[in-house]
């Protein structure tokens, strides 16, 4: 029963990537060739994953064969299946663009970093220990910390140094929280945390929510949910463009852990935190979504506003996560498949635009190279982040929205709103940016054609119009999964608890 | 034994954090070091704390520690220990190109106190 392809996919990037430093540190098409095989291999393994996810019921990997709760698991369901697949296809895209741009000749171990991240984000959508999803998190911090200063210059490194610190301080809230939960229940595995939460005694009640609030602190401070987004537009605005796309994960690893907890450990249902939780990320998802909404309006440089358009969609994401019931999940798993994909294309976009322009102010200079092919991507983009049909972000909103009619008053009117500002927002970046250019009359500047990096960019299109035709297929998938999570004692089974069941 | 612990671990978040909210990098690294010590002893408080207990099985002991906390607080150790050498060199690098140590981006008004 136990499978060890489960482990693969943190254990092939941590090979790799220490093979890349070590020996072909040189090589720099040695490292292209091994770093895109790798992860045209994580991209099969995740489909074998998702495959056997999807047939089987959630499996547990015992590391060392110690039986849980005392040892590590890893555990291998629907939703982390989902998130490794989509991982694994937002990282190819990545490096095809890297490869095609050359972004990885501006410092040296681009790849190395970039397998590290991999491995870190991977194991943290694996791990069904909560001190083991702590490690993995600093895995992956510490990769990102070397990507984000990639290329180095003043202003990144200032911004890498604000990164740094705002993440040191959420780490160390992290382990206040999981010692403190450790404090009360005795056990740090996931599903039996979930158990010995469930029956916890009344007296140990408020100390298990301030732990949960804490836990969910730090999952809102990687989420980017209001008030702990103002890290973000900061670190992505700086970033290097291919890697701020690689973050739009990193954002969504915050709402994977929250998704993960409060169906699990802390649902509405328990007694000791109730609805708490739920109650808090409500009127703070339609801050944040409002605030980037604004953000897009009132951005002066390109990379905010793409950041602010990931803001916006974790709004969005959050929102729907609030409601707790399986019909509001399931559209939240869509809704993030389809913030991912869009996100990490605007960035690439922003990219493009911005290497041709030699700055990301956002106002009209001459024109670009190959400036009608990427005016078309940045507008379907936009039409996808903010919203509007024909694309997925359309049916994503209208699934989250038809799965909140109980407050439609309120919800509705938020995200129907801040869907108009981002129309607003958008079409004033992309006339400024591609007509008022045609103005200046100037012809553009001649640029490397870089084919790869629009096939890369459509790519992620193309995977936004999938999403939108197979949104019938998908979702019936999603409500299984959301099903799944909010009855989570086949999860709990997987690990085999000494003394229950 | 528990007032102390506990007064050592307050007084050393109190003095991260107010280190923390200053304005250059060496004394933000500080509080968060002195933080991270903080959570460390706090880790190894949430397994209650014991006095002279082993905690790995012997045949002449009264009793056990929890030895799970100290396993926990060594990875997290390790890790803050990382993650502070991390922090250093990357202000390091961002002070010898911006020519000052100022946390905020806030050029502008950083011109009239450069050090």
């Amino acid at each position: 029963m136990m499978s060890h392809w489960i482990i693969a996919p943190v254990v092939l990037p941590a090979i790799l990537a220490p093979l890349i430093v070590l020996l072909m540190r040189g090589d720099l098409l040695l490292q292209r060739v091994f770093a895109v095989a790798g992860t045209f291999a994580l991209n099969v393994l995740a489909v074998a994953l998702l495959w056997a996810a999807t047939v089987h019921p959630p499996e547990a990997y015992l590391l060392g064969n110690w039986p849980a709760p005392f040892g590590i698991v890893l555990m291998l369901d629907r939703l982390s299946a989902m998130m490794l697949m989509l991982t694994a296809l937002l990282a190819l895209v990545v490096q095809l663009y890297v490869i095609s741009t050359d972004w990885d000749t501006r410092g040296r171990h681009f790849h190395a970093l970039f397998l590290f991240q991999l491995m870190g984000i991977n194991g943290a959508f694996l791990t069904g220990d909560a001190f083991n999803l702590f490690v993995f998190f600093e895995v992956l911090l510490i990769a990102s910390y070397g990507l984000m200063i990639h290329g180095a210059g003043r202003d990144r490194l200032r911004a890498g140094v604000q990164y740094i610190a705002f993440n040191l301080i959420a780490s160390t809230l992290f382990l206040f929280a999981l010692a403190t939960i450790y404090a009360v229940t005795g056990t740090l595995n996931m599903a039996d945390l979930a158990v010995k939460v469930a029956n916890l005694p009344e007296g140990d009640a408020a100390l298990i929510r301030v732990a949960a609030v804490l836990l969910i602190a730090v999952f809102a401070i990687k989420g980017a949910l209001v008030p702990l987004q103002f890290w973000l537009p900061g670190t992505y605005a700086n970033a290097p463009g291919p890697v701020a796309a690689l973050f739009a994960i990193m954002t969504k690893i915050g709402a994977y852990a929250i998704l993960r907890t409060t169906t699990l450990i802390f649902p509405a249902s328990t007694p000791a935190t109730g609805s708490l939780i739920l109650d808090l990320m409500l009127p703070a998802a339609l801050v944040t979504l409002a605030l980037g909404a604004v953000g897009i309006l009132g951005a002066r440089t390109l990379p905010r506003l793409a950041a602010f358009a990931g803001i916006a969609s974790m709004g969005t994401l959050f929102t729907a996560m609030s409601a707790g019931t399986p019909q509001a999940t399931s559209a939240a798993m869509y809704y993030m498949i389809h913030s991912t994909l869009a996100t990490a294309a605007v960035f690439l976009i922003v990219d493009l635009i911005t290497d041709r322009r030699h700055d990301g102010a956002l106002t009209a200079q001459p024109r670009i190279a190959q400036q009608g092919l990427i005016a078309a991507l940045f507008f379907a983009t936009a039409i996808a982040l903010a919203g509007m049909p024909p694309l997925s972000g359309f049916i994503g909103k209208l699934l989250v929205m038809d799965a909140l009619r109980d407050n439609p008053a309120l919800i509705w009117t938020v995200i129907l709103a801040s869907s108009f500002l981002m129309v607003l927002g958008f079409a004033r970046a992309g006339s400024t940016l591609f007509w008022k250019s045609h103005a200046t009359g100037e012809e553009p500047t001649p640029h490397e054609p870089e084919p790869l990096a629009f096939v890369a960019i459509g790519g992620l299109l193309a995977g936004l119009i999938l999403l939108t035709i197979f949104a019938g297929p998908i979702t019936t998938w999603l409500d299984a999964t959301a099903a799944a999570l909010h009855a989570p004692q086949a999860y709990i089974d997987a690990n085999a608890l000494p003394g229950g069941n | 034994m528990e007032a102390l612990v506990a007064t050592a671990i307050g007084l050393l978040t109190a003095c991260g954090i107010y280190l923390m909210l200053r304005q250059r990098t060496f004394p933000v690294i500080i509080g968060l070091t002195l933080l991270s010590y903080a959570v460390n002893v706090f880790i190894f408080a949430s397994g209650r704390l014991a006095t002279g207990l082993p905690p790995i099985i012997s045949s002449t002991a009264a009793g056990y520690t929890d030895p799970l906390p100290q396993a926990l607080v060594l990875t997290a150790i390790v890790i803050s220990f990382g993650m502070t050498a991390v922090i250093v060199l990357m202000a390091l690098g961002a002070w010898l190109e911006a020519g000052h140590d100022r946390v905020d981006m806030d050029d502008d008004a950083a011109e009239g106190d450069k050090p």
